[in-house]
């Protein structure tokens, strides 16, 4: 398994080095407004993961049955609905992100580089100036505790200090232990934000991911920069403290992911060897499990694709 | 001042910790037994403090045993948990760094030796405020020491005689000022000061300590970021109780409009958190109290509870497998008291023989 992650490590750090020889100028300049392309894992970024798909993922025993628990009703108690995507997390959304430097007045010298999301409205700090991460007893954030250097053109991120989020949005849990590295490369008018998350409570390798951005060509209006969430009682049948939850093996969806798209149980619950080629062979080897049956008449379906709408229409 | 200890060496230490705490609740009763059961699972000359601004007037003090939160302004600092006495010295030291104002009050969350061993050394490097009839009386003493509140359970808990073997604690770690009912509310250094008790909760003695202007709570062992809930029944302990102490936390603690910051929140163990991170910590607790307490409803033995791995899912991040509060003991603790709201209904067999019984009667 070390040496498949080391050969994916590899092929990433020879595209970053592609990067930044390509550009060899130091400290490509980031500054600017910039948008999303979402070719990349298009169902999970826009319309959202369906529950229980967790291919691809290398996650732990651990993660699985938290999403395997996941109740969705749970961001709709008042305390959760104003949760934000953790910085390894919230490239992935729909957002607009600005970003511009900080410099020192009288030398001028990078201090810190700042994204802001509209999404959440959250404003990240990279710092630049050599400062140390805080200590272990330090309070842990969205955005976390990130610091930056340039190789080349190319600006290394490392954060710490980071809140539980998702790693997947369908339940996959993203603990407060994760530390997350990133590589920004500059080609013209876009850029490219690769990622390798370490999670060592959720996940048994390092996650790698890749996302574009590209520059708007002019300022966006005002309010498309703002993100207000107040809370508010949406059940209000629901007892003053309960946190819906299913049993982790009896949820009543269970199979419907696998079902919907005729995969065999042991891809669409995930792992590191759902993540590499040979995971082909071993789907060969396992029968999907029977389709789902028809809706009832007048059933109407919320998510994924229409029924018998399958690939190739 | 800061540790330099690796994420392991601060993990054993904060276990240490704790156990060394919990220690005393060797038959209900507090002795002085887990301070020397600490003092030999951790190395003090190696402690450092840690020394956290929260607020321009708060910080929070990683050492040695539970956190520890000063408060500091005109009228003097009042310290909440002393952690152990080993390292009294250098919590003082710590203190002085920020503050040279006189220590007024120490504030015991709960009864645990690994919260309120400095007690005594702490206390008697500050003074209360006395005047009138009592100095009259008394004199100088009646000044020479900061006053130590708790609630009156840890009073009881401290004041009964220990088992046979085990030294009693010392009579200077308890409290002077005990108080009885919700809360003991006062105004010091300009801001109001609420100690909340929790009752039934990781022992039955506990208190929040709510500075309201800085907007920071100081949870005691009611809240941790190191470790499942522990609950000391033994000491009066309830996982129910400690579910409703952390939604009390909840109902204080007010976040930004994106869930984070705003009133910030020290934990009895661990790192400086805000509301969500309580969230998070109540959301574990309250789904494996929930999936145990199924799982006793359906008439489940405890090895079968087991089997089904209720904490799987949050065991890399608090689960323990030694120590003196490992993952099944927490398990088997909630599952004993799920079993006693919800006792086993008889046997099938019997059932039916009560059902028939009661055909009977009532043909």
């Amino acid at each position: 398994m070390l040496k498949r992650l080391s050969v994916r490590l590899l092929t990433a750090g020879a595209l970053v080095a592609a990067a930044s020889s390509a550009h060899a100028q130091a400290g490509a300049d980031f500054a600017g407004v910039w948008q999303p392309r979402y070719q990349e894992d298009q169902p999970e970024r826009i319309p959202g993961p369906e529950l229980r798909d967790y291919l691809g993922l290398p996650i732990s025993d651990s993660a699985r049955q938290f999403a395997d628990s996941w109740d969705p009703g749970r961001i709709a108690l008042p305390e959760e609905q104003c949760r934000v995507h953790v910085s390894p997390y919230i490239y992935r959304g729909p957002t607009n992100l600005r970003i511009w430097e900080e410099r020192h007045p009288k030398t001028q010298d990078l201090i810190a580089i700042k994204h802001y999301h509209s999404t959440y409205e959250q404003t990240r700090t990279i710092w630049m100036d050599g400062r140390p991460h805080p200590g272990p007893n330090a309070a842990h954030t969205w955005m976390g505790f990130s610091t930056g250097r340039y190789d080349g053109d190319m600006l290394i991120v490392e954060t710490t200090h980071l809140k539980q989020g998702w790693i997947r949005r369908n339940g996959i849990p993203m603990s407060d232990r994760a530390t997350l590295t990133e590589y920004y490369m500059r080609f013209g008018e876009m850029f490219t934000r690769l990622s390798i998350l370490i999670d060592p409570v959720n996940l048994t390798e390092p996650l790698v991911k890749s996302e574009e951005y590209f520059r708007s060509p002019r300022e966006l209006p005002a309010q498309t920069w703002l993100w207000v969430c107040d809370p508010v009682v949406e059940i209000a049948t629901r007892e003053a403290g309960e946190v819906p939850a299913y049993l982790p093996d009896e949820h009543p969806f269970k199979d419907e992911f696998a079902r919907r798209h005729q995969l065999p149980e042991i891809a669409a619950r995930g792992g590191a060897a759902t993540m590499y080629p040979e995971f082909q062979e071993v789907l060969k080897k396992n029968p999907p499990p029977p389709p789902l049956p028809p809706p009832t008449k007048g059933a109407a379906r919320v998510t994924g694709p229409p029924q018998g709408q399958g690939q190739g229409r | 001042m800061t540790t330099s200890h690796s994420r392991k060496g601060r993990l054993l230490t904060v276990v240490a910790a704790v156990a060394a705490g919990a220690a005393i609740a060797v038959g209900g009763r507090a002795t002085a037994q887990p301070q020397q059961t600490g003092a030999q699972q951790q190395d003090f000359d190696k402690v450092q403090m840690d020394v956290v601004q929260v607020r321009p007037n708060v910080y929070m003090i990683v050492g040695a045993g539970g956190n520890t939160t000063i408060q500091f302004g005109d009228e003097g600092v009042m310290v909440v948990d002393t952690q152990f006495p080993q390292v009294s010295a250098k919590l003082l030291a710590a203190i002085k760094s920020v503050t040279d104002a006189p220590i007024r009050y120490v504030v015991s969350t709960h009864v645990h030796g690994d919260h309120i061993g400095g007690n005594e050394a702490i206390a008697k490097a500050g003074r209360t405020r006395a005047g009138g009839n009592v100095v009259g009386d008394i004199g100088a003493a009646a000044t020479s020491s900061a006053g130590i509140i708790a609630h009156e359970n840890v009073l009881k808990r401290l004041s009964v005689d220990p088992p046979a073997g085990q030294q009693a604690v010392p009579f200077g770690n308890w409290p002077t000022e005990t108080f009885f009912g919700d809360k003991r509310e006062f105004l010091f250094n300009g801001e109001a000061v609420q100690i909340i008790h929790e009752p039934d909760a990781h022992t039955d003695g506990d208190s929040l300590v709510f500075f309201r202007r800085s907007d920071v709570v100081a949870t005691g062992d009611l809240f941790t970021t190191v470790m499942y809930p522990f609950i000391d029944t033994a000491n009066g302990g309830t996982i129910n109780g400690y579910i409703k102490a952390l939604n009390a936390i909840m109902d204080i603690t007010v976040p930004s409009n994106v869930n984070e910051g705003g009133t910030m929140v020290v934990p009895g163990h661990g790192r400086l958190s805000d509301e969500q991170d309580v969230i998070e910590y109540r959301d574990m607790a309250t789904i494996v109290r929930d999936r145990i307490r199924e799982y006793a409803k359906r008439g489940m033995t405890l090895e079968q509870v087991k089997a089904k791995k209720p904490t799987l899912d949050f065991d890399p991040r608090y689960g323990m497998d030694t120590g003196f509060w490992t993952t099944s003991m927490f398990i088997e603790t909630i599952y004993k008291e799920m079993v006693k709201e919800n006792p086993p209904a008889p046997a099938k067999g019997n059932q039916r023989n009560r059902s028939n019984q009661s055909k009977g009667s009532g043909e």
